[in-house]
């Protein structure tokens, strides 16, 4: 029973962590990251000129705003991998089905200023069809649709994770068939009949709210509301894995077995934090459509949901900050490399994937607490 | 006039070149000899009324006259002139005599020849039929299709005299279906009933395609025609039925095969030694580069040997893959065992390295991987089945390496030693087996199927750096459906998917097809997590 062995190392990180959900530092930190989503990016986006040192381009908001998205996937991943040790491979398609969600909304808000003049989302005119599939028939109320953003990740994560763990799928089985569910929905998607835009998805979008999408202020608002809900959802997670639920997934993580032993069942435990997580991605992925402008099915690809697991992974599994460092770190370095060395980028990011596993099974987070506490004894010898 | 330009351009560059042959004999003969053509008849068939034209057209045919072809193809491509009583031919900014070939001055004067349609399809029926007397297969394979392109009433002549002379019995058969074809167009209803009951005794599927073709709302209008060619439809469905039928078994077993060979690499890989390869596509493409680099060898230092390039592109691709997968054993996956999640994350790492790499040396393109000629064509086992020589090698080749395997695992002392190490690390070690050792021979043995696989693939499809990729989901799948260290697991689930996957094909169409196999799948997995063949015992656990 090595896999048990090697999580229970990961756990020592996780004990250290104080009862009460943040330290003194912690809630320092908190304010600082608070200050900087609601006042400083703004201020320094929207107030600074253009040309002092101090602005902040509209690209770097952007970027942020994006980076923002992943590291809720991030999140919802350690809640998954890093506390209960369940590797999902499928959070590209919460994310996308969220986006979706959102997406569709913002088809139905070009209203007659696309380039068919219809009613219609361009797509359907182009498919000669008469009016919107059945699939559609919330998208042109706000509420409604983000009522979807929800219920459409959480209830297919559900079902699948009813199934999945009451046979009691688990480890590498589990992350293959999420994986294969992923890839099914992917060529779903990537078919025109489906009614989602096929292989080029949504774009183009124009309003939101009936506000213009583009301009500034929208820009912010919605960078705002990502990064309030980023640190909401890490709020929530740092309390979650501290109440006797989320003991209660950390132990089913070390050993499950002995977990059933004890007299709980692990499957509403495990479905609960699986739904949870599905649903964080769901919420992430509709924040992200309306600042990057585009969904399609390649967010559900194999290479998208393996992603968010390395982000996970490189940031360290179970510190719940570590993956939101390492969804900034991965996509930050990605970014720059796609610019400056395109051609190595990939190399970079496998030499990444290995390394990580390697040498640094405890991420970044991990590595750094390591060398703390490596001082600490040193000092007090 | 909707005549398009497109029409000659389109045709394949063999008759080009075989034009171009022709016009090259013509300018080493004597040219007033070759020219039986006149001057009188070019402007016949190039000035005048249409019908007067085509009357001009028809009298030269079946002359044998070698002058006529350069001329009508100048007037199929729209380039030549009229000018008083001369006809010109114009080739850029040179124009020449239509029937001396000599350069002459362009007349101010000179005017375009116009073909409408019925003056082009006479044309091409003319060129074809000049074709169809060729000594030369391909060319008369040319001649028939154009000839069945234009097909009509007014060419049952040439063709019955083309039929006539015929010998092969294929393109005899496609004369036949042509002859079927012009009959269904003619005027009186007999010769149409005619047509439509030559087409339901050949029973092949161009004659289908005709018949439905016929049969669409207002194509015919006599009942009684459409009666008769509702019953040869019948006809001709019920005896392609069969060849249908058999086409989906086969495809099937063909890409139960494929898939066999993508996943017997994994079930060494995966299934014995528990490391989730997610490079294993990637070494499947690194065995189809190899071929491709063999490939390349022969061709450039032993043309002569190039259709037994394969005899060593398949031990190369072995080799080559196993060596990477001895190195990555050596380097990543041995600090890895027992971890198989992070095996998962590592290996994807390895393959875009090796995805990438292989972009940097090879380029981002799909190279070419040319069959040996004894592996292209196929066997005709219906009229319309005919099985490809190269699936039928790769079905043959992947009985060759699953008999291979078997062996080695079952009955050699390595093959003793992988299951000894995978049953018991420790004990194996203790009685003195060196476990490392063992486990970068079996790893790279999986990697060097792998190469074979991807060596196999190189032989249908194209061969680029995203390779693997089509082929990870599925060869995951079919080893969780065999059951995890079965082989004859594995076995049934390539099969069974590949069948499963053909027969949804029919119905549904690819995509849904593959939808459907992966929830299948997956419903399956949840019904019997340990896959077809369960493990049984204290094993079943680990």
């Amino acid at each position: 029973m090595s896999a048990v062995m090697t999580s229970s190392t990961l756990a020592g990180g996780g004990l250290t962590i104080p009862r009460s959900a943040l330290g003194p530092k912690g809630w320092t930190a908190l304010m600082a990251a608070v200050i900087t989503v609601m006042a400083l990016v703004p201020l320094l986006n929207l107030l600074v000129p253009a040309d002092s040192v101090f602005h902040l381009s509209d690209f770097a908001v952007a970027l942020i705003a994006k980076i923002m998205c992943y590291a809720i996937c991030a999140l919802a991943m350690d809640l998954i991998w890093g506390y209960t040790g369940i590797l999902s491979l499928g959070h590209g398609l919460f994310f996308a089905l969220g986006g979706y969600a959102m997406g569709m909304y913002l088809m139905r808000q070009i209203g007659r200023d696309g380039s068919y003049k219809s009613d219609l989302p361009d797509f359907m005119v182009f498919l000669d069809w008469k009016e919107v599939p059945w699939s559609w028939a919330w998208s042109e109320s706000f509420a409604l649709q983000m009522l979807l953003v929800v219920l459409v990740p959480g209830v297919i994560a559900f079902v699948f994770g009813f199934f999945a763990f009451r046979s009691r799928i688990k480890g590498v089985y589990f992350s293959i068939i999420t994986q294969a569910m992923t890839y099914a929905a992917m060529l779903l998607f990537f078919r025109n009949e489906t009614g989602f835009g096929g292989n080029n998805g949504f774009t183009d979008f124009k309003r939101i709210l009936d506000i213009p999408i583009a301009q500034p202020s929208t820009r912010m608002v919605l960078f705002i509301i990502t990064g309030m809900t980023l640190i909401g959802f890490y709020l929530m997670a740092r309390w979650l894995v501290n109440t006797k639920f989320g003991r209660v997934l950390q132990a089913i993580r070390d050993a499950e077995n002995r977990v059933m032993f004890c007299g709980y069942n692990p499957l509403a435990y495990k479905l609960a934090i699986w739904t949870l997580s599905a649903v964080m991605c769901g919420i992430a992925g509709a924040l992200y459509v309306p600042q990057v402008g585009i969904i399609n099915p390649s967010e559900m690809s194999a290479a998208a949901g393996i992603e968010i697991a390395i982000w996970a992974a490189v940031g360290g599994r179970a510190t719940l900050i570590g993956p939101i460092i390492g969804a900034f770190f991965v996509n930050g370095a990605k970014s720059w490399f796609t610019v400056e060395f395109p051609e190595y980028w990939l190399y970079f990011l496998g030499a990444l994937f290995i390394a990580v596993t390697l040498f640094l099974p405890q991420g970044i987070v991990g590595g750094v607490r390591k060398l703390i506490n490596k001082d600490k004894a040193e000092v007090k010898a | 006039m909707n005549r398009s330009d497109t029409d000659i351009p389109s045709r394949g560059t063999g008759w080009r070149s075989w034009v171009a042959t022709l016009g090259l004999c013509l300018a080493l003969l004597p040219l007033h000899q070759a020219h039986a053509l006149t001057m009188a008849e070019a402007l016949a068939i190039s000035a005048g009324d249409n019908d007067a034209r085509i009357v001009a057209l028809q009298a030269k045919l079946g002359k044998n006259d070698p002058g006529m072809i350069p001329f009508l193809q100048a007037m199929a491509a729209d380039s030549v002139k009229v000018s008083g009583q001369l006809v010109f031919i114009v080739d850029g900014d040179v124009a020449k005599d239509a029937v001396t070939g000599q350069t002459v001055a362009l007349p101010a004067d000179a005017e375009d020849v116009v073909n409408n349609n019925r003056m082009s399809s006479e044309i091409e029926a003319f060129l074809a039929a000049g074709k169809l007397s060729s000594p030369d297969l391909d060319a008369r394979k040319e001649g028939i299709d154009a000839l069945s392109a234009v097909a009509d009433e007014s060419k049952l002549p040439i063709i019955d005299q083309a039929l006539s002379t015929e010998k092969d019995a294929k393109l005899k058969a496609l004369l036949e279906v042509v002859r079927a074809k012009a009959l269904l167009a003619a005027a009186e209803p007999a010769r149409r009933i005619e047509g439509a009951r030559f087409l339901s005794e050949a029973g092949s599927p161009e004659a289908r395609a005709l018949l439905m073709e016929r049969l669409q709302d207002d194509a015919e209008t006599d009942p009684s025609v459409r009666q008769v060619l509702s019953i040869a439809l019948d006809k001709v469905n019920s005896s392609l039925a069969w060849g249908e039928r058999a086409g989906v078994v086969f495809t099937g077993i063909s890409l139960g095969s494929i898939l066999l060979l993508a996943a017997l690499g994994l079930a060494i890989t995966y299934g014995l030694m528990g490391v989730i390869n997610m490079a294993h596509g990637e070494l499947m493409m690194i065995g189809a580069y190899a071929t491709f680099f063999i490939q390349n060898l022969f061709r450039q230092y032993l043309p002569d040997a190039f259709d037994w390039y394969i005899l060593l592109a398949v031990p190369m691709s072995f080799l080559a893959s196993a060596l990477v997968g001895a190195v990555l054993e050596r380097t990543v996956f041995r600090f890895l065992y027992g971890r198989p999640l992070e095996t998962l994350l590592a290996s994807w790492g390895v393959s875009l390295v090796l995805m990438q790499g292989v972009r940097t040396i090879f380029g981002a393109q799909n190279v070419q991987v040319e069959n040996p000629s004894w592996l292209s064509g196929g066997f005709d086992l219906f009229s319309n089945l005919t099985l490809p020589y190269n699936r039928l090698a790769i079905i043959a080749f992947a009985v060759l390496v699953l008999v291979g395997m078997t062996l080695l695992i079952t009955k050699t002392r390595m093959g003793l030693f992988v299951r000894s190490v995978t049953q018991n690390r420790p004990m194996a070690s203790c009685l003195g087996v060196n476990t490392a050792r063992v486990d970068t021979m079996a790893f790279s043995l999986g990697a060097g199927i792998a190469g074979l696989a991807g060596c196999a693939l190189s032989q249908i499809g194209n061969v680029g750096p995203d390779l693997g990729q089509s082929y990870i989901v599925d060869s995951f799948m079919v080893v969780v459906l065999g059951g995890v260290g079965q082989i004859a697991g594995t076995v049934y689930a390539a099969l069974g998917l590949g069948l499963v996957n053909k027969f949804l094909e029919g119905w549904t169409g690819a995509v849904l097809a593959k939808i459907f196999v992966l929830v299948i799948v997956v419903i399956f997995i949840q019904k019997r997590p340990q896959g077809l063949f369960a493990m049984k015992g204290r094993s079943a656990e680990a």
